[in-house]
């Protein structure tokens, strides 16, 4: 009985340890964060497009990067909301349960949502090379729809699969046609469908492997969507490479405020979750 | 009346056909498409050469991709041997012995590193893993390392990865009925042995699930690996050496792609390899879980 | 120990008439036991003395705390939080609630059986001896002899003999309910807890684990919480009747039935209520 006793304790312990020390990381993460991004922070930063010597260190901020991102995530949103919705309501509600083909269908985007961000730059630039496209926004929302969509789905299905059978034989015997009961069904979705709108802006925009090839870099704010942009996390990993302090202190506070937008969304994400499941029937 | 509703019913099945379609269609799509921008180089230089070889030359000709493949690998086993273990200790400790209040805290502290960006994690890396190991361990175990390794990109890719899996076991730990944890201690195991012999036995396809996920995503990011690893295209002898994952090859160097014949299509191999492997492996560990459901119906 | 065979006919209730020559020694006594979950106040002062090597029903309405009495008996509720506990509770003249009191052994001395058979996720063979190999039970020969015996015990050797190694989930839901109570057997504890344990299936599995439960009373102490009367009425030997919290009456069937001393008990078991 006495080596079962030391087993528990040892791996009591070696849990209690562990979980210990993933909670340090994280804070230290965030310290680290904030230390460091914090002195260079300034209004400057989140109002203002670089100038001319902001690369050696003098005025400007990254506010190019800032509305390159938002225009960037905005336009893969709605594209990726466009196919990711009526797969899910396909899948859940218009095929019978146990298809094969939805089968399948799932398979791939489980595997689709394991492909690595680069295999999409890299696919996204294919694209735009066959079409004669240079790097732009255009460029970029491509790659990271392609990059959202899987998350998108899988995020939609989690909470699609929970409705109950009830409510949908309810609308049935009632004689609405499919297109009907989908369409109650996606405003009872509504809540669910945001957090995976949250989420998936949280993984796209914090990406920088799909813009890397795809979107450009620029120091303006785009103004359509043949022109290049740039992306906070391009932002980031450029200026860090940069020989010069002042412009790394810069990268700090940038990687400061994409944690900043990264947590609001988070939090925004489990508050909508769990005002999702108050509320299921 | 009913003719337009059942008009638009047709109009609204056949957008979500296509809708369904183009989406699974999407994997073949990159995967062809990354295949055909790689027969160029495929075809003038043999597969059997662009794998094994290790001379990566590209104003001369030469790619050889193997140092770039064992690399990936290298970094990929690290971080899966640091991550592995210390997920399933602490998933395991907060679903089982944990108050509900630190299992809260514990999972909002796990979805927020969940959402962090890749390089968030590359710029705590070179601040803070890459000095120490430069200063405080390698010193102990060889002579000179800039801290740009092997060992500084698994670490970073293991605190990427630790959250995922966390997040995905703590799904299915709770997913073990509350009835069966009961039966097995009515019988008199302690809380231990019921963790050991009934949680954890049913919970196997989704750790297996958790795994691959945990894999191809260590196996394919970029950016945060590009910052700490070194960018050094010989092969590593140590964990404290420099190195080259395939992604941080495709990022670096596609600047250089149009100079160079041939270069284009040597990093849309690269990133074809990635797809083939990771399509591969989800694939087999598909399969795998599909017949531990047949064989042991857990 | 002999072999047990279980007769699979359907047979007549039988009457409940305690043959006087069998007397019971308390088992399970419980003393003022009050039970609190999240702040509201479950068990209001149980006293109760469960008799040994006999069936004891307990019956009351949806809600009356029978199943959370029940589990208190192997301190399941140690695992809920929220749940407050006063009170002793003897077996054995061990009070199990007594700081310090170690509860494995404890729940080593009692099977439980759930409403929905709960089997575990390995194969028939693994869930039965789990419990002896659990407590350190070593050697397939061994071990496969108590499985034997007990699969035979509940009348499920037959049916399983040439798949023990098959998971115990392609088993149907009575074959199932037997096998925890092979598995609950193989410890050999001295009391069996049953939590509504026919409820969730056919009829002629609940005849059959019932019958398993009047023929093993003669040397297990069987406690079974109940919510059909008409079980009660089949197989218990000592009832207690329980409402809204409380202990209402306790006796042995026949007074119980024939004889209820209070008014409320009158009303249950006329189908008042219930």
């Amino acid at each position: 009985m006495s080596i079962k006793k030391l087993e528990e304790k040892i791996f009591k312990g070696l849990m209690i340890g562990s979980s210990m020390l993933i909670f340090g990381v994280l804070l230290y993460i965030l310290y680290i964060i904030i230390k460091k991004g914090l002195p260079s922070l300034s209004w400057e930063m989140i109002s203002q497009i670089p100038s001319g010597g902001f690369y050696l260190g003098k005025e400007g901020g990254i506010l190019n990067a800032i509305m390159g991102s938002l225009y960037l995530i905005f336009f893969s949103v709605v594209i990726s909301l466009l196919i990711s919705v009526p797969v899910v309501m396909y899948l859940n509600f218009t095929l019978r349960k146990k298809s094969r083909f939805s089968a399948f269908a799932r398979l791939t985007f489980d595997v689709l949502f394991g492909i690595p961000s680069i295999v999409y730059g890299a696919f996204g630039f294919t694209v735009m090379i066959f079409f004669g496209l240079q790097a732009s926004l255009f460029g970029g929302i491509i790659a990271v729809s392609l990059l959202i969509i899987p998350v998108m789905i899988r995020s939609i299905d989690e909470v699609a699969v929970l409705i109950p059978v009830e409510l949908i034989e309810a609308t049935k015997s009632l004689g609405a046609t499919n297109y009907e009961t989908i369409k109650v069904i996606v405003r009872q979705l509504l809540p669910g469908i945001s957090t995976a709108v949250l989420l998936s802006v949280g993984r796209g925009i914090g990406d920088g492997a799909t813009v890397l090839f795809t979107a450009g870099y620029t120091d303006s704010i785009p103004t359509s969507l043949a022109q290049p942009t740039a992306t906070l996390p391009l932002a980031i990993f450029f200026q860090l490479s940069s020989p010069i302090e002042e412009v790394q202190n810069r990268a700090y506070s940038a990687a400061l405020i994409l944690t900043v937008i990264i947590l609001i969304l988070s939090f925004s994400a489990r508050y909508f979750s769990r005002r999702f499941s108050k509320n299921k029937i | 009346m009913l003719k337009s509703r059942l008009l638009k019913d047709r109009i609204a099945r056949h957008y979500m056909l296509t809708a369904t379609v183009m989406a699974i269609f999407f994997l073949f799509l990159i995967g062809g498409g990354l295949f055909v921008n790689s027969l160029p180089i495929m075809q003038e230089k043999g597969l059997w050469t662009l794998l094994t070889t290790s001379n990566w030359r590209p104003f001369k000709g030469e790619f050889g991709f193997a140092s770039y493949i064992l690399s990936t690998l290298y970094v990929t086993g690290i971080a899966i041997v640091i991550a592995l273990p210390l997920s399933l200790l602490t998933s395991i400790y907060i679903i089982e012995y944990a108050s509900p209040k630190i299992l809260r805290a514990f999972s909002s502290v796990v979805d927020l590193l969940a959402g962090i960006p890749p390089v968030i994690y590359g710029v705590w890396g070179t601040l803070t893993i890459v000095p120490f190991i430069s200063e405080s361990l390698a010193p102990h175990f060889v002579e000179f390392s800039t801290g740009y390794s092997v060992l500084a990109a698994g670490v970073v890719l293991a605190i990427m990865i630790i959250p995922l899996i966390i997040s995905i076991l703590m799904e299915v730990f709770s997913a073990v009925p509350k009835e069966m944890r009961e039966a097995s201690m009515s019988l008199g195991a302690t809380k231990w042995q019921t963790v050991k012999k009934v949680v954890i036995r049913k919970s196997i396809p989704g750790i297996i699930a958790a795994t691959v996920l945990a894999i191809s995503r260590a196996f394919g990011e970029t950016l945060a690996v590009l910052m700490v690893c070194g960018n050094f295209t010989d092969l590593p002898k140590s964990i404290f050496d420099a190195c080259y994952p395939l992604p941080a090859l495709i990022a670096n160097n596609y600047g250089e792609m149009m100079s160079v014949p041939q270069y284009e299509s040597a990093l849309m191999f690269a990133a074809f390899l990635l797809f083939f492997i990771i399509v591969l492996f989800n694939v087999i560990s598909r399969l795998v879980l599909i017949q531990i459901d047949k064989r042991y119906q857990l | 120990m002999e072999l047990i065979t279980v007769p699979l006919t359907i047979e007549q209730p039988k009457s409940k008439v305690m043959n006087g020559s069998h007397s019971h020694n308390p088992h399970i006594v419980v003393e003022n036991l009050n039970i609190y979950i999240q702040g509201n106040h479950i068990l209001k002062d149980i006293n109760m003395t469960i008799p040994d090597k006999s069936i004891t029903c307990i019956i009351g309405p949806s809600g009356c705390g029978k199943t959370t009495l029940l589990r208190s008996l192997n301190r399941l509720h140690d695992d809920n939080v929220d749940v407050k506990i006063t009170g002793k509770l003897f077996v054995d003249n061990e009070d199990i609630y007594a700081k310090g009191t170690e509860v494995t052994h404890i729940r080593k001395k009692m099977g439980l059986l759930a409403q929905r058979p709960c089997s575990l996720p390995m194969s028939i063979f693994d869930n039965v001896v789990y419990g002896p190999r659990i407590h350190g039970t070593r050697g397939r020969r061994k071990l496969y002899e108590i499985a034997r015996h007990q699969l035979v015990a509940v009348g499920l050797w037959d049916e399983v003999k040439d798949r023990l190694k098959s998971p115990a989930s392609t088993l149907s839901i009575g074959q199932q309910q037997r096998l925890c109570l092979a598995r609950g057997l193989a410890v050999e504890p001295e009391i069996i807890l049953g939590d509504e344990a026919t409820s969730a299936l056919d009829p002629i599995s609940s005849k059959t684990i019932e019958e398993l439960f009047v023929a093993i009373k003669d040397r297990y102490t069987v406690v079974l919480v109940t919510h059909t009367l008409r079980q009660a009425k089949r197989i218990a030997d000592y009832v207690a009747f329980m409402y809204m919290g409380e202990l209402v009456e306790f006796g042995t069937a026949d007074q119980l039935f024939n004889h209820p001393k209070n008014q409320l008990t009158k009303e249950y078991i006329s189908g008042g209520f219930s």
